[in-house]
């Protein structure tokens, strides 16, 4: 990522623009922090937020009308919060403050001619800057002497002039405004700024000021236009002048940069989903504060984290994805030193679920499998991270899974069945008899057993990726290019990607057409359907779905979050291996999401969310029936679904194509061994899987060195067959093994030092 | 280089089944990602066969091979 890709990404998310109210500010107050401030009766405070950005805060605040109202997300859910009272109900509760210290000098003088709200502003706001200040007028103010005392008490406006006087503005009244006196102050100041209202018409020589700069004909000469009649716009011009005298005295550039001064449209996206509608706080005149705090919690305070609501991962780190935009690039850019972010990167599902409820289109996804490639370009990427996975799709695309062949005693076929690597890993029975009806009813019905690539893909593995869909394009040719049956939507989206020449139709779609096999069980109850990640784009797949378990005679009810909007197990993206802990926490949100026991037509789906002890059924478990209750039928562990994978090959080759599965595998599986339950559970949390354990075996029976423990009598050995090694406590049972416990490490041990 | 102790490398009640010897902390060559650590660790006096005991292996040394991987 570079830095313009940073920018690119950085601007999608909204997250950090003004909230609409801010934005509609022609002066820019924080209201949304003013309204959680006065929500918390902490008025002080509050006060401090309105005199941080309003000039002559005790007039302006009582003169305000809240144009901001307009804008305000909570106009459509009750009415706009009532800020122009609010304000006001603040002025009366808030201790006053001392006026702002300005800056230092910036030793350049400033005339400002006329002393209406507008001029006093400019005056206030340059004065504030630091320039050398003198206001030229009849009467400080004197517009206002219409303005009731119930709008405006007497002492407030003498108050703020104090304040002006206070910063360092030397204010000369009574003077008359004469072209004479306005010749001579563009003599000796550095700027003069006219307040047009408050001018007599002899002396409007200069033309109609420039909208944006104020600038008129005459060079350091700015004037605002006449006849604004809002109190805050008026100060805004005030704002404006100073700002664009600032840019004169400075040489800079006059009008580049200054979009965001005065109103303007912000792009903060703040849903109304869940806001309940609530009217304004009555009152009667102002706010008490009892009432003020009210009307200051109906603020929405807006922001958007759409998709931080919608996603665990998103909202585990804390941020918003501007934020990790930002630290997936520092990531990417430390040469020397810890990389902080890779954890990060490695636990996106890339389900897209950020992207669809986005109102920019941010894909944390696309982001962070970029980031996977480009670390694994550079060899930067953890090994830790997704090596298991990686050997367990080589495991699956091995001689002992893998599998390819049309149907016995044909020797063509119109149609292939791809179940996927990780159905057939859980439910190897279900595989075997869902062929058996594809062949039954469909007729030519070819084999395949393999793994579609997706953990290559997910690892940011991208020769890799390539050459497993090389391998299974060549598999498939040799097949002579059958329509692919598949039934994991993962497959299915993979495949897609991977060989777009073939032709791939869901098994969904098949049994939708066909009608429910005959063996379906009749579904009865009501289940909660959980969409899988892979299908959020595929409505005909989820479609298909919907219809089948009607067909079933199944009631469904949906998750919130559901179709194209549906949660990840939290296997996706490889997120369960990179980051297990949070993996669980995925797959927990997901079986909290309904009280019903789950369908969903996803082994892993179905698989993580029995691990969380939700009960779960996959599609096959109504439509190729086996034993009892199978909505509790456990997940199974690493070790036993590769097992079903090997056994499910083997069973196929023999039954159905009376063919030997070929040798009977390596010496180590044929060491007998039993687990302690503890064994067992931490094998499954530290990814070790039997075949492992079976190799330090084998390793000891082969006279390898092991110690005892002197209480126990266990043994205890070690054992490095690729990467890992792997230590075994173990006893010796009935001419086989009984394992107590079991760890690994990747670090190895070299040896004594010599 | 000198030679790391960690508190987590305790033998505990374990010894050479194979030289039927008791352990002793020896100083040991680790490596992982062209790292390489002198760490004192059990180990056999008579074969060489070093300890690696639970505690260590999923903690301290679980961290050190985190921290390398994100070097």
């Amino acid at each position: 990522m570079d830095q313009s890709e940073l920018r690119r990404l950085e601007s999608r998310c909204v997250q950090e623009e003004a909230p609409r109210c801010t934005a509609s500010c022609p002066l820019h107050v924080d209201v949304k922090g003013f309204c959680a401030l006065m929500a918390q009766r902490r008025f002080d405070k509050a006060w401090s937020v309105l005199a941080k950005t309003l000039p002559l805060p005790g007039v302006l605040v009582r003169l305000c009308d809240g144009p901001c109202k307009g804008a305000c997300v909570r106009k459509d859910a009750g009415g706009a919060v009532e800020i122009d009272a609010l304000e006001r109900a603040c002025a009366a509760l808030a201790k006053s403050v001392r006026p702002p210290k300005p800056l230092p000098s910036r030793h350049k003088s400033v005339a400002v001619v006329g002393g209406t709200l507008t001029g006093l502003c400019a005056a206030w706001e340059m004065a504030r800057r630091g320039f050398d200040v003198t206001l030229y007028c009849e009467q400080a103010g004197s517009c206002l002497s219409a303005v009731p005392e119930s709008t405006l008490p007497g002492g407030v406006l003498a108050n703020e002039m104090e304040a002006l006087r206070a910063m360092g503005a030397d204010m000369k009244e009574n003077v008359s405004l004469t072209p004479e006196l306005l010749d001579s102050l563009l003599e000796e100041k550095d700027a003069v700024f006219i307040d047009s209202d408050d001018l007599p018409e002899d002396v409007r020589s200069f033309g109609q000021p420039d909208e944006i700069t104020l600038g008129t004909e005459r060079a350091g000469l700015f004037a605002s236009r006449t006849g604004e009649p809002s109190a805050v716009f008026q100060a805004a011009t005030g704002r404006r002048a100073a700002n664009s005298i600032e840019r004169f005295t400075q040489g800079v550039s006059m009008v580049s940069g200054r979009e965001l001064e005065g109103p303007y449209e912000t792009r903060l996206f703040t849903s109304l989903d869940k806001v309940e509608p609530l009217p304004p706080t009555p009152s009667d005149g102002v706010y008490a504060e009892v009432e003020a705090r009210d009307e200051a919690k109906r603020c929405l305070q807006c922001e958007c984290m759409e998709c931080v609501k919608t996603c665990e991962y998103l909202r585990h780190y804390k941020y918003y994805p501007k934020v990790y935009a930002r630290q997936i690039y520092n990531n990417e850019s430390i040469v020397m030193g810890t990389r902080q972010a890779n954890t990060m990167i490695n636990s996106c599902m890339l389900c897209g679920l950020c992207e669809t409820v986005c109102p920019e289109d941010f894909s944390m996804g696309d982001v962070c499998l970029e980031a996977r490639r480009s670390m694994v370009e550079r060899g930067k990427m953890p090994p830790s991270a997704h090596d298991f996975a990686l050997r367990d799709m080589a495991f699956a695309n091995g001689e002992r899974c893998a599998l390819a062949r049309h149907a016995p005693g044909t020797d063509a076929s119109e149609y292939v069945f791809f179940p996927g690597c990780q159905l057939t890993a859980s439910d190897p029975d279900g595989v075997e008899t869902a062929y058996g009806d594809l062949r039954e009813r469909l007729g030519n019905v070819g084999l395949m057993l393999h793994c579609c690539g997706a953990p290559a893909d997910w690892s940011g593995r991208v020769g890799l990726f390539e050459e497993a869909m090389a391998e299974l394009k060549s598999v498939w040719e040799s097949l002579g290019s059958p329509k692919i049956i598949a039934a994991c939507p993962t497959c299915i989206k993979t495949l897609r990607v991977g060989l777009p020449d073939a032709e791939i139709v869901s098994h969904w779609s098949v049994l939708r057409a066909l009608g429910v096999p005959v063996q379906a069980t009749d579904g009865g109850g009501t289940l909660a359907i959980s969409d899988p990640c892979a299908a959020r784009h595929d409505r005909v797949l989820r479609e298909d779905v919907r219809a089948l378990l009607e067909q079933a005679n199944v009631s469904l009810v949906e998750p919130e979050l559901t179709g194209e909007y549906t949660e990840c197990c939290g296997f996706g993206g490889l997120l369960s291996e990179a980051n297990p802990e949070l993996g669980r926490k995925v797959a927990e949100r997901r079986a909290g999401a309904r009280e019903e026991d789950f369908v969903t037509y996803c082994a892993m789906c179905r698989d993580m969310i029995a691990r969380t002890g939700k009960r779960a059924l996959h599609l096959y478990d109504l439509l190729y029936p086996k034993g009892d209750s199978p909505a509790a039928r456990p997940s199974p562990g690493y070790s036993a679904r590769r097992e079903n994978r090997v056994r499910l090959r083997e069973t196929l080759l023999r039954g159905l194509w009376q063919e030997d599965a070929g040798p009977n595998g390596d010496p180590f599986e044929a060491i007998e061994v039993a687990f302690s339950d503890q064994a067992a559970a931490n094998m499954e949390d530290r990814r070790i899987l039997k075949s492992d354990v079976q190799k330090v075996l084998l390793h000891v029976g082969r006279g390898g060195q092991r110690f005892v423990h002197g209480e126990t009598g266990h043994f205890l050995s070690a054992f490095r067959p690729v990467v890992v090694t792997y230590w075994v406590e173990f006893e010796e049972r009935d001419g086989g093994y009984y394992v107590h416990n079991t760890w690994s490490h990747r670090m190895h041990i070299k040896g004594e030092r010599s | 280089m000198s030679v790391i102790q960690v508190p987590e490398a305790d033998a505990g009640q374990w010894r050479c089944a194979t030289c039927d010897e008791e352990l002793a902390l020896r100083p040991v060559e680790l490596e992982y990602l062209d790292s390489l650590f002198n760490v004192a660790l059990p180990a056999c006096p008579k074969c060489g066969m070093v300890l690696i005991p639970e505690n260590l292996a999923l903690g301290k040394m679980n961290q050190v091979e985190h921290l390398l991987e994100d070097k």
